[in-house]
Parts: structure tokens; C-alpha cells; sequence
């Protein structure tokens, strides 16, 4: 199984989820089977104008992660996702890393077909 | 003279001044709609319209099969239009501001020049004189390119010197506001007595002030509220040039689209003492110019 990227608000596995993808602090890359993991900065994202989501999902990528869980992606980064072939499982909040993990290890996360969120300014 | 008609709040009555302005201007004048968003200068002026072209901008078109994957153009983008995901080249459309980057650095051939549609530019004449406006297309999400464009249109019209423009602005203190009175040579701040039109009128203020042109007020409204408005420009050294009282009668003249001039002679020599002390100040500026070389 590939690696997965979770959006979280702290470099930790107990970290609660972030809901926002684009303007999520960072990202946990979890390895599901072991659950070591790494963190990925995103706070280049945040502060751009625009784009933000499209910078996140180049940093998942370049990450190697095949899957991301995380709670609203908007379509700009749901095409690039896409693109390079990462699946999403969106609407996830309100848990923590770990517990996302755990649900997606239980085949309780379904794989998103369209964005959840409108995009800014278009 | 390019007189521009702006403020920080909304609704304050740009366009009423600009279509009143319009109507009794002794001098041949444009009236320029360059709230491109949302243009309504036209309903007051009633135009014939006898020209239209369709503004473009120049956007990337990727052809995959000659990149070569270098990221260059990913790289250069600030506005994240091309984004590079492995061996796939994406592009965003409408996130492009048309720099043309992008097609400049990529040595592969590539990218090639598409376009977006930003809007459209309209123009004609009214019974006061010639008439131009821009209208954005419905779901784009940038004004100032095409304002340029309008901008352009408007550089064709005057090619004969001696005609004046006078430019209903978008309200606020952003790129679209700041777009539209960058090239005047008087902004004129329209605001209204009250705690919103005081905070937004300090910023238009402060914004504008940096372009270092003649800039004065004008008070709509007048008579609701209280005095902070004029207390403001007076302790800020900005020439209140005219107060357009609070009256139904504007109100209503306003809802049937009817010009404000036209409600009666005192509203219409309002108006007219206001063209003349645009031109002056317009003119002092000039004057000093000169003197400064």
C-alpha cells in the first residue's frame, strides 16, 4: 500500500486533521502499515495570493504519496491531484491522523470522484 | 484632462456625479464606464451603441508531447497557471495574468499563445458626447487587463487633443480602483456622511495619495450623519468641491435612471460650478507643472 498524506495542523500523529487542504500548515506522509512517518511543510502555501492548492498538491507529490485524506479539496487541486494520480478522500474532520488512518485501513474512506469545495475567484 | 470619479465605499454616488458631470461639461468629453464589474453608467446616459470588440488575454497552451519536463515555466509563474506534476504539464487558465513568461523561457516550443476571454468594450455616443465602457465576462475574475484594453480603445477615440474623459471608477482602494484612476489627471472622491463612507473615504485617501495627483471631495448625501466627513477633509487638506444634499428627489430621479442635473436648476448648477472647479484645479496642477519644468 502507498504512502498517504493527511493534512494536519502539528507534525504529529495525534495531531488533529486540518480541514482545509491548500491551507493546511503541513502534511503528515504515513506509511499505513508502520505508521512511521514524515512531515512535509506547507506554509509556502498559505501565504500565496493564489494557487494555493495547486502548490499543495505539487508538495504531496513530489512526496510520493499515492493517497490523500483531508476534508475539503477545491477543484483546481482536485484536477492536479488527479493528474498525477493520487487519490483523495475528502470530508475527513474532526479526528486526528492517526484515527483517519485507522479509518481508511478499515476501508471506511471512499475515494472522492469531484471537489467538495467551490475555488476561489473562478 | 482624464477626471477620475472614485471612492473607497461603495454606492456613494460615482455615478451620479459622473453622469451629471457628463451632462453639463462645456467642452467635448467622453464618459468612460470603467467599473467594468458592474458598469451602470450607461442607464443614465442612455448611449447609442456603434462599435464592440471582444477584449483577450494571452494565456499558455500546453502541448506535451514537446516538453521536456525542465519546470522552467512552472518554476517562473507566480500565479500558479502552470504547474508541472511529474511528466504531466498542467495549466490553469484562469489563473493567468497574461505576463507571457511562460512562453518567453520555454526553449521546446511547448507552449503556444491561446487566449482567455476577459470581456467585452463597448463605445458610442450619448446626446453629451461620445461614450466607452468595458463589461467583464460573467465568471472572470480579473478586471484591471481588462480595463487596459478599454484603456486602449479610449487612447483610439482621443486621438484628437482637447478632449476631456471623464471615468466612473469602481469603488474601493484594490487593483481595479486603482487601475482606473492611475492615468487621470484629477481623482475625485465621492463618499457619504457616515462611519462606513468616513473609514472607506480615509482609505481611497490614503491609497490615491500615492499617486501624487489633484485630489478633492465630494460630499453626497450631505446633511445625514454628522460633520466627521468634513471635519476629515478639512483637517487632511482635501478640497471638499461639492455637497449634494440628502433629498428624496435624488432618490427618486436616481431609481427612474434620470440624470441628477436635470431634477431642477439648482441641482444643475451645482453641477456646473463642480466642472468648473475641476477645471481649475486641473489646471493649477498643470500651471505648476510647467513652472517646475
Amino acid at each position: 500500500m502507498g504512502k498517504i498524506a493527511v493534512s494536519c495542523e502539528e507534525p504529529a500523529l495525534d495531531s488533529r486533521i486540518e480541514s482545509r487542504f491548500g491551507r493546511a500548515a503541513g502534511f503528515l506522509i504515513v506509511d499505513p502499515e508502520t505508521l512511521e512517518f514524515s512531515y512535509i511543510d506547507n506554509g509556502s502555501s498559505q501565504a500565496m495570493s493564489q494557487g494555493a492548492g495547486i502548490q499543495a498538491a505539487e508538495n504531496i507529490f513530489r512526496s510520493g504519496a499515492k493517497i490523500v485524506l483531508t476534508g475539503y479539496v477545491g477543484p483546481k487541486a482536485f484536477q492536479s491531484l488527479s493528474a498525477a494520480g493520487i487519490q483523495i478522500g475528502q470530508n475527513i474532520e474532526n479526528m486526528t491522523v492517526r484515527q483517519a488512518i485507522e479509518k481508511f485501513k478499515a476501508g471506511e474512506v471512499d475515494m472522492a470522484e469531484s471537489p467538495n469545495r467551490m475555488g476561489h475567484g473562478a | 484632462m482624464k477626471v477620475a470619479v472614485a471612492s473607497g465605499k461603495g454606492g456613494t454616488g460615482k455615478t451620479t456625479v459622473s453622469a451629471s458631470l457628463v451632462s453639463v461639461w462645456q467642452s467635448p468629453v467622453i464618459a468612460m464606464d470603467l467599473d467594468v464589474e458592474e458598469p451602470n453608467l450607461h442607464l443614465f446616459i442612455n448611449p447609442s451603441i456603434t462599435g464592440e470588440r471582444t477584449a483577450n488575454m494571452e494565456i499558455p497552451v500546453a502541448d506535451e508531447s514537446r516538453c521536456n519536463q525542465c519546470g522552467k515555466c512552472a518554476e517562473l509563474c507566480q500565479f500558479k497557471a502552470i504547474s508541472l506534476m511529474g511528466k504531466i504539464i498542467l495549466t490553469y487558465p484562469e489563473m493567468c495574468h497574461g505576463c507571457g513568461g511562460c512562453l518567453a523561457i520555454c526553449q521546446e516550443g511547448a507552449l503556444s499563445p491561446g487566449y482567455r476571454e476577459l470581456g467585452e468594450i463597448l463605445w458610442g455616443g450619448t446626446d453629451y458626447g461620445e461614450f466607452l465602457m468595458g463589461r467583464l465576462r460573467v465568471g472572470e475574475a480579473m478586471s484591471p487587463p481588462l480595463m487596459r484594453a478599454v484603456k486602449i480603445r479610449l487612447a483610439e477615440m482621443t486621438s484628437s487633443a482637447g478632449t476631456d474623459v471623464i471615468i466612473d471608477a469602481p469603488p474601493g482602494v484594490s487593483c481595479p480602483a486603482v487601475n482606473a484612476v492611475m492615468d487621470s489627471d484629477v481623482i475625485l472622491l465621492v463618499s457619504e456622511p457616515t462611519p462606513f463612507g468616513l473609514y472607506d473615504m480615509k482609505l481611497a485617501h490614503q491609497a490615491f495619495s500615492l499617486l501624487n495627483k489633484p485630489m478633492a471631495a465630494i460630499i453626497n448625501r450631505a446633511g445625514l450623519g454628522t460633520s466627521e466627513m468634513a471635519d476629515y477633509c478639512i483637517s487632511s487638506g482635501l478640497e471638499i468641491l461639492a455637497e449634494i444634499p440628502y433629498d428624496r428627489r435624488i432618490a427618486e430621479a436616481y431609481a427612474a435612471g434620470h440624470i441628477i442635473a436635470d431634477v431642477d436648476s439648482d441641482f444643475r448648477k451645482l453641477f456646473m460650478v463642480l466642472a468648473d472647479k475641476i477645471k481649475a484645479i486641473a489646471g493649477a496642477a498643470e500651471s505648476r507643472e510647467v513652472w517646475n519644468g
